[in-house]
């Protein structure tokens, strides 16, 4: 397993109070990334997919931390590094696209020079190398015109062009792993489609691995070979993109496949999740699913279910799909 | 950058009613006075023929009215009068005065800023924490002390105790001017930290909460690149309209501190001539300190405009 570029091992984020964990948000989460890969990690808000992608860059909120579990890069802990060589990583090896790329980016300075500032701390370039670097990562975006674009400020530039600015950014330094908070939710679908064609364009020429947080089932069979579904701080299932969206096993990814659109099918009706999730402080006993689960049975909200491997390579946490298929 | 600062022109045009305001209000207030120019100079063994010959070659039986138009004609000639005390042009009297005043009030800008800027921060970087409740207390402290007397606490430790600094004056040399303007200036500058401290301090926490902050962080920046990099300008952009309206106040307090140090500035200037109802120059010196203010307004607003690529003053200017 030592080929893994990124391992995540029983991993816990919450926040504490008076030095005693208080609340899980993200409960017992592993998951493991090879070069290359790209991992798409599906969840509805609060899900805890954003928190668990901002934990291995080291940018959980103010008084979120991680409770326990490992968190390795290329065989070392994240988790247990120096905050300086962890800083280190961060542009070069490991980097993070966000969601709101007007938010992402600061107000008052010109893009160009946000691009640069990588490349200069970590490349050690100058100034002037720093502006080429990154006008050359701007056309290789697919920004038109990147000289001029370059001096422009973010407020300047429309939702697409900021979003390309911020893959500008994040592949700068040639990073070996690529963390995307949602970064097309913000924008309209035919700039999306555009941006995700960006993406996996750069990601295919450099090898880049990707991890990709979205509540876009159609994203993710887009972009991803891999993928994991979180529902309530817990990965449920998990696998290869053709086997979970092709053969969901867990109630909750049948549900999500039901309750979207399938092209292929326009005739069939929709059918939603009946309930909401559960709140971080009431999670109920058991599988958290299991309130709104149509095959919950008692059982069900005795314990949490353990993840069992219901194909090669293909794992889900049902008591019912893992006992029916054992 | 230049196209942003069409809106300069526009503005000094509207300072021009502001200033006949200015002069009107100043001109009548300063007539409410009892006593007159001819009984200060004569003084008091004065007799009344004489007090009335003088007040009559000063020209100051005319009617009011006509005593602002006449002080107005002047105005749109260049000249602010003669003083009635000094018997020189109030123009040269003020040429006098502007320079240690106006390096007073920079001198207490620049100390305020590398007091505020580093104290803002110390406790931005963990607000609650003890470094920030330190913090606070300072500008509490600060905020509740009057000027005057922390120039004479100043004085009595620094100058007096310690012979550090001169107790008064403004010297002769420009390192002089900086040696002997510190305590003065430094007293200001205590006077307006908190202001800036606790400005600084707020928007410091929110840039610090931000996305564009935690991008940052993403590519590897830290400690004080980070800081210099991404917080203190964007921290900076409200700030600057509060260091704006407080140097309005400021003006005012270089006034008083000025008397406390006996510098030779406006404020000294200023309340000689309303001792000695010497109108002239009173007029020219509120004449000044307004415009001043207003320039500092509009100083204000091109500061901001070049820290904050989003403003534009103009459209400002327009709606």
């Amino acid at each position: 397993m030592t080929d893994m570029l990124l391992e995540v091992e029983n991993l816990v984020i919450g926040m504490r109070r008076a030095g005693r964990p208080d609340a899980v948000i993200v409960d017992d989460v592993s998951f493991s990334v090879a070069a290359h890969e790209r991992f798409g990690i599906v969840g509805e808000s609060g899900s805890g997919k954003s928190l668990t992608l901002r934990a291995v860059a080291g940018l959980l909120p103010k008084g979120v931390e991680v409770l326990s579990g490992r968190i390795a890069y290329a065989g070392k802990s994240l988790t247990g590094m120096p905050p300086q060589e962890r800083r280190r990583l961060m542009g070069p090896e490991i980097a993070m696209i966000f969601q709101e790329p007007m938010t992402a980016l600061n107000p008052v300075i010109r893009v160009g020079e946000q691009i640069a500032e990588g490349p200069r701390r970590h490349l050690g370039l100058s100034k002037k190398a720093a502006n080429t670097v990154a006008i050359e990562m701007m056309a290789r975006t697919g920004i038109p015109d990147p000289e001029r674009r370059a001096r422009a400020y973010p407020h300047e530039l429309s939702g697409g062009l900021r979003q390309r600015i911020m893959i500008a950014m994040a592949v700068s330094c040639n990073p070996r792993l690529l963390l995307c908070d949602e970064p097309t939710t913000a924008l309209d679908v035919t700039v999306q489609h555009q941006v995700l064609k960006v993406l996996e364009g750069l990601c295919a020429d450099t090898g880049t691995a990707l991890i990709f947080v979205t509540h876009d089932l159609a994203v993710v069979n887009q972009t991803c070979t891999d993928m994991a579904v979180m529902y309530s701080g817990h990965i449920v299932e998990s696998g290869t993109v053709a086997d979970v969206l092709g053969d969901a096993r867990h109630p909750y990814t049948q549900g999500l496949l039901g309750s979207a659109p399938d092209f292929d099918r326009p005739e069939r009706r929709l059918v939603p999740i009946p309930g909401f999730p559960p709140s971080l402080t009431s999670r109920p006993a058991g599988c958290p699913f299991a309130p709104r689960c149509a095959l919950a049975v008692d059982d069900c909200s005795k314990a949490m279910p353990t993840t069992e491997l219901v194909a090669p390579g293909h794992t889900a946490a049902c008591i019912m799909t893992a006992g029916v298929l054992a | 950058m230049l196209h942003r600062l069409r809106f300069i022109p526009a503005r000094l045009i509207q300072s021009i009613p502001v200033a006949f305001g200015v002069t009107l209000i100043v001109f009548f207030m300063a007539h409410l006075l009892p006593g007159n120019a001819a009984l200060a100079l004569l003084g008091q063994r004065a007799t009344a023929e004489s007090v009335a010959a003088l007040t009559t070659q000063l020209g100051l039986d005319r009617p009011l009215p006509e005593q602002y138009l006449i002080f107005l004609a002047q105005l749109f000639q260049g000249n602010l009068g003669t003083s009635l005390t000094y018997q020189v042009p109030v123009s040269d009297l003020l040429v006098q005065a502007v320079p240690v005043t106006l390096a007073l009030l920079l001198y207490a800008l620049i100390l305020s800023l590398f007091i505020s800027i580093p104290l803002a921060a110390l406790a931005a970087f963990r607000p609650g924490g003890s470094r920030d409740l330190g913090v606070r207390g300072f500008t509490l402290v600060g905020q509740g002390m009057p000027q005057f007397w922390v120039g004479i606490m100043l004085l009595l430790i620094f100058a007096v105790r310690f012979r550090l600094f001169p107790v008064g004056g403004y010297g002769t040399t420009q390192l002089d001017h900086l040696y002997f303007l510190f305590l003065p200036a430094l007293t200001l500058a205590i006077s307006m930290s908190p202001t800036i401290i606790r400005s600084l301090r707020s928007s410091m926490i929110n840039v610090l909460e931000s996305e564009y902050v935690g991008t940052a962080k993403s590519k590897g920046s830290y400690g004080i690149s980070l800081f210099r990099g991404h917080v203190l300008r964007n921290a900076a952009i409200p700030t600057v309209s509060v260091i704006g309206v407080n140097l309005g106040f400021l003006v005012g307090g270089s006034l008083v501190i000025e008397r406390v140090f006996a510098l030779p500035g406006l404020g000294s200037l200023m309340i000689n001539s309303i001792f000695s109802r010497d109108f002239p120059t009173v007029q020219g010196v509120t004449l000044f300190v307004a415009l001043f203010v207003v320039v500092i307004g509009i100083l204000t607003d091109v500061v901001y405009t070049m820290l904050d690529p989003r403003v534009d003053m103009s459209k400002a200017v327009r709606a």
